[in-house]
């Protein structure tokens, strides 16, 4: 790591504390990974947390310390001793080795140990002044030194924030050195075109020649050198994560020789003026989109990605994914309520030696991102409601992790206009070296080396901290004491002070950023993107109400500048000048980028093999439809659903799992916010599909927003009160054909946006999502469109649940049923190793699901149903077709259903299994069919079924009995992966 | 109207759940940062009712409740024995039970017992069905139907020290199947492991009532997760007017 600065101080003692507790789940989770990675495992081994100390404490303060603080009295016992520098050398090599140590590397985030200080502080022992915590790992005796170093590194350890030592480790503890405070000089102005791209790269400013041309030309004039902290400025405010280049770009697409003057305005801003829906609040300005939520109350909803820092720390990366959206939802001084996920890995099962030199285990990054995001939203208190996770090769290197978050607020109480005199004040966390320089790093394709270099942008969270900015945040806005806010993302300072200023002038002295430890660099301080800080300007006269608000919810607050209308970002550590910019450069000096596109685009290839550990295709119907139940993608993800807190706030009125077990996949949530009147209420849901977009990116936009959408109308939302956001995660742009699926998509969210009459509120775009190995080989993720749909149902009490709830209904499909098989999960599980298939011919799986004309017709119309309480139950056909559909209905409500699908299609496979846009399936009560069928007049609607007491799940297709399947089967099929996850 | 003293440490989220489920029973909430509560020397003789809300109260950082606990120790520890003493109502709902549990005001002087780590080690968020057992004469429990309500928590596993036992008319609610047979220890039934699917337990007066579930989340019927089967049995909100009516 670069910019650690280390000591050791020989005259301050230190001491060990091992801690040992009676229960032994620890010890038998080790005990199974180790079986599971292909160890004998007799003897259960021993978990025990360690925890060194520093400072001049007496005996008497260190067995306080375990006692009072550290210990359980019921199921912990604890030992310690003196560490003594002199001998530890020597007792190092005597060591038995049949055990390993871990500690966090000094510099990253350690609450625990942070909290352990300030309590000791409170009993009075005022000496302690560092805690370092770690974990041992005794494997008694049953492995060899190369086993524990195997295993370490397999299961234990994550080098990017742990060190660890067979034996006993020596602590390390942070301390103390002198920074430097001033910045330093970067000669730039003779540099020629190479070595303009040398500094780029060695800086990491991800750059691109005609950038740096740019800002060389720019000092040129000015007629002096940058310093490195005004190219770090330059680089995160340029950077593809801060203004979204590939999206602003002019394209030219070759192989219709036409040119787009940049998606984002064509297509998606495009989409939400031509709708001009009037509930629409604010769209792409700010840091959410928001809508009406009633005549009072606004919504707002933010949707972001954090990819690469959880492919290097999952726990870590997922854990400040979740916290950098909730502060977006506060940088439109809003109150965060509910957060959703959707998570996309790489095969569990691929073996380690398959995986690319530098890349960690798709199971332990799965592991780490859902803990990451239990951790942080959990410890806000707020209920994490909706959510998907899929599997592909492509995301064995590049997982993805979209967080979102809604918010809600008053409307018209979120001010951002920072007037001249107002007071640049952060609150919330200190600075540190964590985090430096993620905008930039989240826009470079990551090698093998990226973990290491890049170890610095990764951090853990705190959201302990965060929760008292939330608060904070709220009040003061209701005390109306700040004229503008926002967070601190990726740039953290930099870009944070530089939004807010950009049509004023700010000056920002350093020293006056609260530090975590001395020794940073100002540019360090500058752009760290140390988590939980909110950047407010305040007019000075509001700063004492403000700092009584901040010392209530225990949060640090500083003051370190002050805008003024110079139109310049001026930025000094004391005395020293450290950045003096002019806001016209820095924010509309950008070249614009030009790109290819080419339309003409040859069939994905990841760079990983398609089917991996695939079996002999597979033919009969009822193995089908229990291979598509326990599919990855299709499974109940009930293990992961429960560790997420889905009820805190007591607003979740569909709850994510349903039915009469609780184990249906629920289409969408229900929130009814806390607090307020009547019975209106929102709803969330999501839509995505990179196996349709391998085929077709348009039909794959088409295809997800109408997904997005028929899920929250299955649920009671209002599909013209929908709006939607979208979310693309893309491979490298400057290739060309990565481009024109790009392009194809955005295209596609044009068109069915439009059509549905839903517009985009925010959008956010991840690219790069690339890996290349040591074998020089590049591997690229399927380029993966989430839309994200937030709707408003006006009565939370005639919400529908998808589980069938009464024998004798009947089930109709609802819908324009169009079948198509390119992208369907039937061919994924029936494409044996050979890639031979039932669905047969490759012209036949290329169609893709299109847009669904009568589908917005079709939706309003349920919607009216729904809440005239015409339905029992509605869910709708997505992956794997009508079949997991109705399966999913019937295993739901543990009821069976009787099904005949002659009129549906000749080929009962393709009854069955084709997928489509713009179908659900409803249950209706006998005594309101006709109602149901007069009120949907002439749209296309189909009684198929009725829902039986047999407990079987029944499909006849052309007088023929297709299966006869026990309900308690289905349930089986679809949970069979439920307990592997715990 | 009986006023209530919720107690808001640095990270405890189910606060204004809580103030919610007391003013719907017919109480006056008012939720206190413990910063504020330090500083005004409110004197807690005001209050008629005293909670202790669920949430991560120092990131649970050393132990669940156990920096919530020292709080309580160091600032208010006679303000907290005096209104104990007073026979008032005192719940603690979750991260609260386990400060009451930390600071040893539950089970009670005599016995040494904790809040631990789940069977399954690990955070778990699911409904759960309550029986208040009939032996228990705390007036929180009279008259009252089973509940049912959620759990949320990764650190619910009652445990008291080795030898002793908990006396039978202390335990207060206890997970049982939807039928009210007793869990068991069965998984999920009994969702933390507790010996005897203790999910609650009352001090030996009995005014004082510690639970890992959250009542104060099932007050209105459509927060039922069955509810669209036209089942909504089990309102936690009777035993917050339980509470409220103690404090009469």
């Amino acid at each position: 790591m670069l910019y650690r600065q280390l000591s050791r101080k020989t005259d301050t003692p230190s001491y060990r504390i091992v801690v040992e507790s009676s229960l032994a789940y620890r010890s038998r989770k080790l005990q199974n990974q180790l079986i599971e990675l292909g160890y004998k495992s007799e003897a259960l081994p021993k978990v025990l947390d360690l925890y060194f100390l520093e400072g001049q404490l007496t005996a008497e303060d260190v067995k306080n310390i375990a006692e009072k603080l550290i210990c359980d009295p019921v199921t912990e016992r604890y030992s310690w001793m003196s560490l003594n520098a002199a001998e530890h050398g020597k007792a190092a090599k005597g060591q038995n080795t049949s055990s390993v140590e871990v500690t966090l590397r000094p510099g990253v985030t350690d609450n625990i140990a942070a909290e352990l200080i300030k309590a000791a502080h409170r009993l009075g022992i005022e000496k302690l002044h560092s805690v370092t915590t770690g974990t041992r790992y005794e494997f008694n005796g049953c492995l060899d030194e190369t086993d524990i170093n195997q295993i370490a590194q397999d299961l234990l350890v994550n080098a990017t924030i742990q060190q660890y030592t067979a034996g006993e480790i020596w602590p390390e503890f942070l301390h103390p050195v002198e920074g430097a405070t001033k910045a330093e000089v970067i000669p730039l102005l003779a540099a020629d075109e190479g070595e303009l791209l040398v500094i780029s790269q060695e800086r990491r400013l991800a750059l691109n020649l005609a950038e740096m041309l740019v800002v060389q030309n720019h000092f040129l004039v000015l007629g002096r050198e940058p310093t490195d902290a005004e190219l770090e400025t330059i680089a995160q405010t340029w950077s593809e994560h801060c203004v979204h280049k590939t999206f602003k770009a002019s394209i030219h697409v070759k192989t219709e020789n036409t040119e787009i003057d940049g998606l984002i305005k064509t297509y998606l801003q495009a989409a939400t003026r031509t709708i001009n829906a009037a509930w629409v609040r604010s769209a792409f300005v700010d840091n959410a989109g928001v809508i009406a939520f009633d005549d009072e109350f606004d919504l707002s909803f933010k949707v972001e990605t954090h990819n690469h820092p959880s492919a290097i720390e999952p726990f870590g990366g997922a854990n400040t994914g979740v916290g950098g959206v909730v502060r977006d939802i506060l940088g439109v001084s809003h109150r965060p309520i509910a957060n959703t996920n959707v998570l996309c890995f790489g095969p569990q099962d691929q073996p380690v030696r398959d995986l690319p030199a530098g890349v960690l285990h798709p199971g332990r990054i799965k592991a780490g991102v859902v803990h990451g995001i239990e951790d942080y939203g959990n410890k806000l208190g707020l209920p994490t409601v909706n959510g998907a996770i899929l599997y592909h090769p492509g995301y064995t290197a590049n997982p993805l992790v979209y967080c979102g978050c809604v918010g809600f607020g008053p409307r018209d109480s979120h001010p951002c206009d920072p007037r001249p005199g107002d007071r640049v004040i952060v609150i919330g966390g200190k600075t540190g070296r964590d985090g430096i320089r993620g905008a930039t790093f989240s826009s470079l394709t990551m090698d093998a080396q990226t973990g290491e270099v890049a170890g610095a942008s990764v951090q853990i969270g705190d959201p302990i901290t965060e929760k008292g900015v939330i608060e904070v945040v709220e009040r003061a806005r209701d005390e109306e004491l700040y004229n503008a806010v926002t967070d601190c993302g990726a740039g953290g300072l930099s870009s944070a002070v530089g939004e807010m200023s950009e049509n004023l002038g700010v000056k920002v002295d350093l020293a006056a950023v609260p530090l975590k430890y001395p020794g940073l660099v100002p540019w360090e301080i500058w752009l760290s993107e140390a988590q939980e800080r909110m950047v407010l300007a305040v007019p000075p006269e509001n700063l004492p109400a403000l700092q009584r608000l901040c010392d209530t919810y225990w949060v640090e607050l500083s003051d370190i500048g002050e805008f003024h209308a110079s139109g310049q970002l001026e930025v000094v550590f004391g005395e020293n000048l450290i950045v003096k910019l002019d806001n016209d450069f820095l924010h509309h000096g950008i070249p614009r980028l030009h790109l290819e596109a080419t339309l003409d685009i040859s069939p994905a290839d990841s760079g990983y093999p398609s089917n991996p550990g695939h079996k002999q295709s597979i033919q009969l119907e009822e193995e089908i439809l229990l291979s598509l139940l326990s599919h990855p993608n299709i499974t109940s993800k009930e293990a992961v659903i429960r560790r997420y807190d889905h009820e805190v706030k007591g607003s979740t009125v569909i709850k994510p799992l349903v039915g009469l077990t609780h184990d249906g996949p629920s289409d969408a949530c229900v929130m009814k916010p806390a607090n307020t009147k009547g019975y209106r209420g929102f709803v969330l849901a999501n839509g995505i599909n990179p196996y349709i977009g391998e085929v077709d990116a348009y039909n794959m936009a088409v295809s997800v927003i109408d997904e997005a959408v028929r899920n929250v109308v299955a649920v009671g939302g209002d599909p013209d009160q929908t709006a939607i956001l979208d979310n693309f995660c893309w491979g490298d742009p400057n290739r060309p054909e990565t481009m024109g699926s790009l392009l194809k998509a955005a295209q596609g969210c044009h068109d069915a946006a439009v059509h549905f009459q839903t517009p985009f509120i925010s959008g956010k775009d991840s690219l790069n999502n690339e890996y290349i190995g040591d074998d020089g080989k590049r591997r690229a993720i399927p380029g993966t469109l989430l839309i994200s749909s937030i709707s408003i149902t006006p009565d939370i009490r005639n919400s529908v649940s998808m589980d069938l709830k009464s024998p004798g209904d009947l089930i109709y499909l609802v819908g324009e049923w169009k079948p198509a098989l390119g992208g369907s999960h039937a061919v994924l599980v029936t494409r044996g190793r050979e890639g031979d298939n039932y669905f047969g011919a490759v012209e036949a799986l290329r169609k893709t699901p299109e847009l669904s004309e009568p589908a917005p017709e079709v939706f309003r119309a349920l919607h009216q149903a729904i809440h005239a309480n015409l339905i029992t139950a509605a869910h709708d056909l997505s992956e794997g077709g009508l079949a997991v559909s109705a399966a999913e209905m019937a295993l739901a409500g543990h009821l069976g259903a009787d099904l005949d699908l002659t009129k549906i299609h000749e080929d009962i496979k393709i009854a069955l299994f084709a997928e489509t846009n713009g179908c659900l399936l409803v249950a209706i009560n006998l005594e309101k069919a006709k109602a149901f069928e007069t009120h949907f007049n002439n749209l296309p609607i189909m009684q198929i079924g009725k829902v039986t007491e047999t407990s079987v799940f029944t499909v006849i297709h052309q007088s023929k009995n297709i299966f006869q399947i026990p309900v308690e089967k289905l349930v089986a099929a679809f949970t069979a992966q439920r307990s592997s996850h715990d | 109207m009986i006023k209530a003293l919720i107690l808001h440490a640095s990270g405890t989220n189910r606060d204004s759940d809580l103030a919610y489920a007391i003013e719907l029973a017919g109480g006056q909430p008012v939720i206190k940062p413990l910063s504020m509560l330090k500083e005004s020397k409110s004197d807690w003789r005001d209050y008629g009712f005293l909670g202790l809300p669920g949430g991560f109260s120092y990131g649970d950082a050393l132990g669940a409740g156990k920096l919530f606990a020292l709080d309580m120790q160091t600032w208010f520890n006679d303000s907290l024995h005096d209104f104990v003493r007073s026979g008032r109502p005192v719940i603690g709902i979750c991260n609260g039970f386990q400060a009451l549990v930390k600071s040893g005001i539950l089970p009670g002087k005599q016995h040494k017992a904790t809040l631990t780590f789940n069977q399954r080690a690990h955070f778990e968020c699911r409904w759960v069905t309550l029986e208040p057992n009939k032996a228990n004469p705390s007036p929180w429990l009279q008259g009252l139907a089973p509940i049912e309500c959620p759990v949320a928590h990764g650190e619910g596993r009652f445990f008291m020290e080795k030898s002793s036992e908990l006396p039978h008319h202390q335990i207060a609610l206890s997970y049982t199947h939807l039928d009210g047979t007793p869990a068991g220890n069965v998984y999920p039934v009994n969702p933390n492991g507790s010996p005897n699917d203790i999910a609650g337990i009352t001090n030996s007066a009995g005014n004082v009532l510690g639970l890992m579930p959250h009542p104060e989340n099932h007050i209105h019927a459509y927060q039922h997760p069955r509810w669209t089967r036209g089942q909504q049995n089990g309102l936690g909100l009777e035993l917050f007017k339980n509470g409220i009516q103690m404090a009469r």
